[in-house]
């Protein structure tokens, strides 16, 4: 007599399993899924009209959304081009002290964001070691654009350079070899074989350093002195107007900060399917190409 | 094939001179600086700032808060991954691609919301708060916004190791007269240990420098609910910079403590169970 249970025996008995369906359901349902609902309900449950003038009628809310446009970009392509010069040194070269630049590279990460933008306060702010310096030549960079940059630069170093070096390492530099013996130059090289190859790792760095850039909190705080319309990003703002009782205003820009979180996530689940279908594609034409 | 390379390859100068360039002026010089200048006040004076009862209460709420985050995350986070490796149901894709939320959603509206649910006009707190059970402006609330911070780190450790595991083994088991259950707590468990604890530490360091959520949720009462990075504000916004650095540099060397102990832990688990 032999049962289901016995024939496969990795499968549980089906009251444990929707037991622990439901209690998983759970934990992501009331960690997760309901404040992202309570968002967009609180920031649209007076109509649309409202939420739109909400966000629209305050010109220090756009002003909000201008700097963050400004300052997330720069950061951004600043460790783009940082992520990829490192990648290649790590992934393409072997040299002393590369397994502690690889860790070195992770290092902002574990680092508090509010530790982060106190740094900066050090080195440009007033009292600080440049600060004297800086305010003779009537340059600011603590309160204004500049060290909202930096800090944002700071905090999101990692994320472009960590994607791609394992991407690199696992491409590995074969092709890049034989071009460089055909006679293609530095760019030719860059351009023609390795970005192909390392283009989806690059789009999946970018948009987790942009959610992050876009979203930073504690370090851009610190440094940005909270001049109302001058310096608050979009997280500031919505800390702001919570601060001020202004709880529609504060959910109308967190709402959108939720969607750029929920478009990364599309974005981000979209390339890793896309990357399972590659890997099974290769091993199914590896294993038909050693058959005959 | 690598001397090769860097006699083939172009860039390696350029690359790994920009690379080091970049990593030094903005990140390790201003790491030292913040060392340097924490090292200018004298000894007695940087002990006294470290050490007042506010500070100390500050690192306990941090550390405990953290610990207390981290183990809840090792338990849902372990009954999420096997449900979401083994087990078949509806929207398993989007509920796995949702467990990655809290890594993009800034965390000032993670703060932001979390303190509007658990009110007692919110949608948790009008179950909770006649409970008796105050999940807002308290600890419970720092804890609560910590779990969810920290959520897909275990998760995410959790999941390629379950997937790893060989049907063989547990076929084995229970070929020998293993019940399902002592198959689970004697042949799987153990070998997810190390990835357990490479998700709790990742998931205890998060949580040990988070600030952009907690700052909405607790309240930030001094002695009760203020964590050490809102009282490195607290001292910056009284111009003590010297006494804010001080305490940055405790919270740092907490920090890479962690850092070095999951650093061992991985290889010392990539040893064990390679």
């Amino acid at each position: 007599m032999s049962t289901p249970d016995h024939t496969n025996s990795r499968s549980d008995p089906r009251w444990v399993r929707i037991t622990l369906v439901t209690a998983a359901l759970g934990v992501v349902g009331v960690l997760i899924v309901i404040p992202l609902v309570d968002v967009f309900v609180e920031a649209f449950g007076r109509g649309f009209g409202a939420y739109w003038r909400t966000l629209t009628a305050d010109e220090d809310t756009l002003a909000a959304i201008r700097l963050t446009m400004t300052v997330a970009p720069i950061a951004v392509v600043t460790n783009l081009i940082f992520g990829i010069a490192a990648a290649w040194a790590i992934s393409r070269f072997r040299f002393p002290g590369r397994t502690l630049l690889t860790a070195l590279i992770d290092l902002p990460f574990s680092v508090s964001p509010v530790v982060a933008g106190l740094i900066f306060v050090l080195i440009f702010g007033l009292q600080g070691y440049l600060g004297p310096w800086l305010r003779a030549h009537d340059w600011r960079i603590i309160f204004a654009t500049p060290g909202l940059v930096l800090a944002t630069t700071f905090v999101t170093f990692p994320f472009v350079a960590r994607e791609l070096i394992p991407v690199m390492e696992a491409i590995g530099a074969d092709e890049e070899i034989a071009a460089v013996s055909l006679g293609a130059s530095g760019w030719q090289l860059f351009r023609r074989v390795t970005l192909p190859n390392i283009k989806w790792g690059l789009v999946y760095g970018l948009i987790l350093c942009n959610a992050r850039a876009m979203g930073e909190f504690g370090a851009v705080y610190v440094v940005s002195g909270h001049i109302t319309g001058r310096t608050d990003t979009m997280p500031l703002r919505v800390e702001k107007l919570f601060q001020e009782y202004n709880t529609p205003g504060a959910f109308a820009v967190a709402s959108l900060l939720a969607s750029l979180a929920l478009v990364t996530l599309a974005v981000k689940t979209a390339l890793e399917w896309k990357t399972r279908r590659d890997l099974a594609e290769a091993a199914r034409l590896r294993s038909e190409g050693e058959e005959p | 094939m690598n001397d090769v390379n860097r006699r083939v390859l172009p860039g390696f100068r350029l690359s790994l001179g920009y690379t080091l360039a970049y990593l030094g002026v903005l990140v390790l010089v201003p790491l030292v600086a913040c060392f340097l200048k924490a090292a200018t006040l004298p000894f007695d004076r940087f002990w006294a700032a470290v050490s007042t009862d506010r500070a100390v209460a500050a690192y306990e709420l941090t550390v405990g808060a953290s610990l207390v985050s981290a183990a809840i995350n090792v338990v849902v986070g372990l009954l999420v991954a096997w449900v979401l490796v083994r087990y078949e149901f509806p929207m398993k894709r989007v509920v796995d691609s949702l467990v990655d939320l809290p890594f993009a959603l800034p965390t000032a509206v993670a703060g932001l919301v979390y303190s509007s649910l658990y009110v007692q006009s919110g949608w948790l707190g009008r179950f909770l708060v006649p409970l008796g059970i105050q999940a807002a402006y308290s600890r419970l609330a720092i804890v609560l916004v910590l779990v969810f911070v920290g959520f897909p780190f275990v998760v995410r450790t959790l999941e390629p190791v379950l997937e790893r595991i060989d049907a063989d083994v547990e076929e084995a088991a229970a070929c020998l007269g293993a019940s399902r259950l002592q198959t689970v707590t004697r042949v799987i468990f153990p070998s997810l240990y190390p990835a357990l604890v490479t998700g709790f530490a990742l998931s205890f360091a998060r949580a040990l420098g988070e600030y952009g959520s907690v700052v909405f949720v607790s309240g930030n009462m001094p002695f009760k609910t203020e964590i050490a990075p809102v009282l490195i504000v607290a001292r910056l916004e009284e111009f003590a910079y010297a006494e804010a650095t001080a305490i940055a540099v405790v919270l740092l060397v907490i920090s890479f403590a962690v850092l070095v102990v999951v650093n061992l832990l991985e290889r010392w688990s990539k040893r064990v169970y390679a």
